[in-house]
């Protein structure tokens, strides 16, 4: 039968900030491997440029216009609604940690949360922001 | 802070870095394998026995190929792109713990680059910071196909990240931490792996790691039969094999992060009964875990020649509609269950 891990006695865990010195030491590793690599093949790659080849691929037909156009509003509203949701699912891990010593009222008060949370996602729905032609 | 800790620290990470860019080159060799094997070919077989050498072949290949940088482009923000594309995609396995502790003599080495307890937390910023790669390289080569295929990638990432929080959180309730060391420590032995506590969560998380990741059928950002090369159309040379080493090494960063969250990391089943020195349980788990990993790799290829590409507005029908209604189903159904038990 399934049982849930026992995390009553479950020793507090504190990161100082020498926990993270390492996440810095990998990234200066990945920082040295892109940057060394990229002046790597700048250096040992041919250079032969001309004027036709420097142009932006439109399927071999003459450029028309540039790329610095509007495009759909559609993907600006995804972004917002990105952003609200994001921050609530934030909200949220905090409780999901604590959750089973805020008991049975934490579950309640954020159902309650969650609630208010889907209420507005049924109006998203309901207006059709999420619909795409 | 002593010198042991820093070079112990460094030789870590360097195994870690050289393994993971091991695992993506020889990913390459597996998927053209893989592929061959599913459509009746024989797949890459000439350079070296069984095409072993292909990858280093590719790899020589990217480093002697012209560099190409349009006139119309953005220069800096143009090489800006792949480099922060791979940057985020190197930077993600800081946190995975490997395997447990290594002695030597009166000397223990942690087989995991660091144990911070926002664990979780730090995975999930890395991997949302891998969509400005591909956004500002798409923008920047100031061609059409390529921001479309920029758009489409910011758009489906940010999309599919709502339910992949949302499915953690339910993991979250399980484990109580967000350390993704004890995280494994919890699901020792076999019947404590967190897929048994949440099968429905590692669903939701296993199809947003295909659309964060950019596979098909979520590879709408680079699709072919639309958008030519998607936002790496521009691209070419070391730059255009950044962007597709970045998506390799993501499928294996998010393989090894599936794996330490529900499939018990570096835990195998009766890893505590079989009566070997402390060591060996820490070899063989590594080992283990490196299986699982395999597994989830081949999974990522398995389901990229089986399944068709999806259309746009299925794509975002299926994150928006169906993954986020269906993680908060879980989380609500995982609170109730654990409430209930604790009350008991």
């Amino acid at each position: 039968m399934l049982y849930l891990p026992d995390i009553s006695n479950r020793m507090e865990v504190q990161s100082t900030p020498v926990n993270y010195l390492p996440i810095i030491f990998q990234i200066l590793v990945a920082l040295g491997f892109a940057v060394g690599t990229m002046v790597v093949t700048h250096m040992i790659g041919p250079k032969r440029r001309t004027a036709e080849k420097l142009t932006p691929f439109e399927s071999g037909i003459e450029v028309i216009g540039n790329a610095r156009q509007p495009f759909s509003i559609k993907y600006f509203l995804v972004a917002i609604l990105f952003v609200l949701f994001d921050v609530e699912v934030i909200f949220m891990y905090p409780w999901a940690v604590n959750f089973r010593e805020l008991g049975l009222d934490g579950m309640i008060q954020m159902f309650i949360f969650m609630g208010t949370l889907l209420l507005g996602f049924i109006y998203i729905i309901k207006k059709k922001a999420l619909d795409w032609e | 802070m002593e010198l042991a800790f820093v070079i112990e620290k460094f030789v870590l990470i360097t195994v870690v870095f050289v393994l993971t860019l091991l695992v993506a080159m020889y990913s390459t060799l597996a998927e053209r394998k893989i592929a061959g094997f599913l459509q009746d070919r024989v797949g890459p077989n000439r350079a070296g026995p069984f095409g072993i050498l292909q990858p280093l072949a590719d790899g020589a290949k990217m480093f002697f190929k012209e560099e190409i940088i349009p006139t119309e482009s953005n220069r800096f923000l143009f090489i800006a792109g792949p480099s922060l594309a791979i940057l985020t995609a190197c930077i993600g396995s800081a946190v995975i713990p490997w395997g447990q502790k290594l002695t030597f003599g009166d000397y223990v080495v942690d087989l995991q680059v660091t144990d911070i307890n926002v664990g979780i937390l730090y995975i999930f910023g890395v991997v949302s910071l891998g969509v400005y790669g591909v956004m500002i390289g798409g923008w920047a080569s100031n061609n059409k196909f390529s921001l479309m295929g920029a758009i489409r990638a910011a758009s489906q990432n940010i999309s599919y990240e709502i339910p992949m929080g949302l499915s953690i959180i339910a993991l979250l309730m399980v484990t109580g931490t967000l350390s993704l060391k004890e995280i494994s420590e919890q699901q020792s032995g076999f019947v404590n792996w967190n897929i048994w506590y949440q099968p429905l969560g590692f669903l939701i998380f296993l199809i947003c790691a295909f659309a964060e990741t950019n596979r098909t059928p979520f590879d709408l950002p680079e699709c072919e039969t639309e958008l030519v090369g998607g936002y790496h159309t521009e691209y070419s040379s070391m730059k255009l094999g950044f962007y597709l080493f970045a998506e390799y090494i993501n499928m294996f960063v998010s393989s090894a992060v599936m794996a330490t969250l529900y499939f018990g990391g570096y835990n195998f089943p009766f890893m505590y009964d079989l009566g070997l020195s402390e060591n060996w349980i820490t070899i063989i788990g590594v080992i283990m875990l490196f299986a699982k990993i395999f597994f989830f790799i081949f999974f990522f290829m398995w389901v990229r020649w089986t399944i068709p590409r999806f259309r746009y507005d299925q794509l975002m029908n299926l994150g928006w509609k169906v993954l986020i209604p269906l993680a908060i189903a879980n989380i609500v159904l995982t609170g109730i269950v654990i409430t209930v038990k604790d009350l008991l």
